[in-house]
């Protein structure tokens, strides 16, 4: 079994509900035009005090956190900003999964597309699981199947849903506008279809901006 | 045939295939872009070597980090969001996409400037990179908001894969209440049903006070639909949108009008169609509404108290509470802030300056604090300055800046410090939003005009006068 099948590793827990991608990545980490040093603005307010200095009581700051893959979080995890950023940033800090109780839609889709898997489980799940992270001596360590769609900590077993369609993502890697564009023929025939029922749509964006240049 | 809801009509209208039983191959009619959330899209065309699909069909402003000093000429001095703005310009040429630039007189926030000028039509499918983009379901177009890679997906073939999101009604029938707006009936939706309530759904507002609402009062209903997680927001377009649109698209003329007409009469939901979800709600409940903690469902009316941190809730209260400062059974009536910020995709759009206008006209901000209105585009500026409005705000002692995305998400210079209080017009009060340890109270125009005057939070409909 690859890597991309199977994450295993240390979880550490996010027990806060609709944690935001505003938390996730702060809006000083937004100003470059690459992906480039994202994994420093991680939970940026959470991970530093005001001057910078590391809080030593955060989860990921302690020692036996370093290298944690997987995150166990509250509900509505990633609402607010469609910023991806939050997404890159999680992956280049490690993280390679998160599982929480619920996703907002436009995150979920964002880890999707950006193979960051993200594992919906039950409240009561997440409560436990939770609880378990903060029972034992070490970091509890969950591994992840993707193939049979298991999760497992050292006292629970759980199955987790994924459509068909992110499964397949998440284990091949689909080029995704390389697959939309096979449609291409179909699209442009649609628009042309779209245009001839409804030719105020056409060009919308560009007409517009060229009526206000004349005037 | 089987009714269908207007969400539905839309998604049908705009399949292009068919993926699978939960994904279609859905057309965009227009997507708009900005600085931050676009530069890694086009960055993937070029390693791709792929082409703009459909360049007449996106647009780009330079919004979230464009600064907004009273200045005539701007200059972004900031490196990293100077290199933002130019690498959009650069972008935008490149692939012959109409640009709002930095000093374009017309510039201005996405989701103001998109439908001031008639670029969103009733019935379009308009996506962004932005999560306000469910505003445009006030014209009756399906508007959501995209991450990253999806504007890519969208540049290079103008369509999404697109995951069926399932249907909710929001019924609002009665008036609302002297004082009140769309602005408080959507935070008060949003406490009912939690941040998460509209989750997976796209949400039809419908029912006699939305009805009544202006096109304006509309889009800032839509736009917070997503802070209670909504997938889209929607309202069937009719008489008032119509209006709004077919006086700024001047292109729908008298050849395509009737035709136009026709097709946008189809665009409402089925008598008997079937929703997964329904709320109703009464206007006449609605009071000013003011958020409390960080999240916008932490929000109660003026005239209320913040609740105590016990059942369910518990922790996200306590955790709340310790970041705002607040404590449970307080009012928040009396509370002094340090800031005052109007603006944003959510109010700063000629109406709300307007309103803020009659709350100040003759009257001056409190000297206790700041106050600036941040006006969401060039067009609403210009319009202010020729009504009069901006001398009224001026007199009364508000910074009167350029346009932009400001303080909402303090992207730009417009930050606040650790531990100020901000009446804002915003709309998300997450912890650090306005800058590092700030704390955000989320009102209407009207509101924040009153706790301008006053130095604290206070019920506009106690201050009579104008």
């Amino acid at each position: 079994m690859t890597d991309t099948h199977r994450i295993e590793g240390i979880a550490a827990p996010l027990d806060i509900a609709n944690l935001d991608t505003d938390q996730i990545m702060p809006k000083q980490f937004l100003r470059g035009i690459d992906k480039a040093g994202l994994d420093k603005g991680v939970l940026w307010d959470l991970r530093f005090d005001g001057e910078g200095r590391p809080r030593a009581d955060f989860v990921l700051n302690r020692p036996e956190y370093a290298g944690t893959r997987v995150l166990v979080a509250g509900p509505n995890f990633g609402c607010g900003s469609s910023r991806e950023h939050a997404v890159w940033g999680l992956q280049q800090y490690g993280i390679r999964a998160v599982i929480a109780p619920s996703f907002a839609e436009i995150f979920y889709s964002n880890a999707m597309n950006n193979g960051l898997l993200a594992v919906t489980l039950s409240e009561t799940d997440i409560i436990e699981l939770m609880k378990e992270t903060t029972e034992g001596a070490a970091p509890m360590r969950v591994e992840i199947n993707v193939d049979v769609m298991i999760v497992r900590s050292p006292r629970m077993t759980r199955s987790f849903a994924l459509s068909d369609r992110h499964r397949r993502m998440f284990l091949e890697g689909v080029d995704m506008i390389g697959a939309t564009l096979a449609h291409k023929a179909d699209i442009d025939a649609f628009a042309q279809r779209h245009w001839g029922q409804q030719p105020w749509v056409r060009d919308v964006a560009r007409r517009t901006k060229q009526r206000l240049e004349r005037s | 045939m089987t009714p269908k809801t207007l969400y539905r009509k839309l998604v049908d209208s705009h399949t292009v295939v068919t993926l699978d039983e939960q994904n279609v191959l859905l057309f965009c009619d227009l997507q708009l872009m900005n600085e931050y959330t676009s530069p890694q899209a086009f960055a993937g065309l070029l390693e791709q070597n792929r082409e703009v699909a459909m360049p007449g069909q996106n647009v780009a402003t330079v919004s979230h980090i464009i600064p907004t000093h009273p200045v005539q000429h701007r200059v972004i001095h900031d490196s990293a969001s100077a290199l933002q703005a130019s690498n959009l310009k650069r972008n935008c040429d490149l692939h012959n996409i109409p640009l709002f630039d930095t000093n374009d007189s017309l510039q201005g926030i996405e989701h103001i400037i998109a439908p001031e000028h008639g670029m969103i039509r009733p019935g379009m499918v308009v996506i962004c990179g932005d999560s306000h983009t469910t505003t445009y379901g006030a014209l009756g177009a399906l508007g959501f908001g995209i991450g990253t890679s999806e504007v890519e997906h969208v540049l290079a073939t103008q369509t999404l894969v697109y995951r069926l999101a399932q249907d909710m009604r929001i019924r609002v029938d009665g008036h609302l209440p002297i004082g009140t707006t769309s602005k408080d009936l959507i935070l008060m939706i949003i406490s009912r049903i939690s941040a998460q309530g509209a989750r997976g759904f796209v949400v039809e507002f419908c029912g006699s006070a939305v009805e009544s609402l202006s096109i304006e009062a509309r889009f800032t209903l839509c736009n917070m639909a997503v802070e209670a997680g909504a997938r889209g927001a929607l309202i069937a377009p009719d008489e008032t949108a119509i209006t709004y649109v077919l006086q700024r698209a001047p292109d729908i003329d008298a050849s395509l009008r009737s035709r136009a007409l026709a097709h946008w009469a189809t665009l409402r939901s089925d008598e008997h169609a079937s929703f997964d979800v329904e709320h109703y709600f009464d206007a006449e409940d609605v009071a000013p509404y003011v958020s409390w903690g960080t999240s916008p469902d932490q929000s109660i009316p003026i005239t209320g108290t913040i609740p105590h941190a016990e059942g369910s809730q518990r922790a996200r209260i306590e955790h709340a509470l310790h970041y705002t400062g607040l404590a449970g059974g307080m009012p928040l009536e009396g509370l002094p802030v340090d800031h005052v910020f109007i603006g944003s995709c959510t109010n700063a759009r000629i109406e709300d300056l307007r309103t803020v206008a009659a709350v100040v006209k003759g009257r001056h901000v409190s000297p206790s604090l700041r106050a600036m209105v941040v006006p969401g585009s060039g067009a609403v500026k210009a319009q202010a300055e020729a009504e009069g409005i901006a001398q009224v705000l001026i007199d009364a002692g508000f910074e009167w800046r350029q346009p932009g995305c400001s303080m909402c998400l303090a992207m730009n210079d417009d930050v606040l410090a650790p531990g100020q209080r901000c009446a804002s017009t915003t709309n998300r009060n997450f912890e650090g939003r306005q800058g590092r340890g700030s704390i955000t109270h989320l009102m209407s125009p009207a509101m924040a005009a009153a706790a301008a005057l006053t130095g604290y939070i206070t019920d506009v409909r106690k201050l009579g006068g104008s």
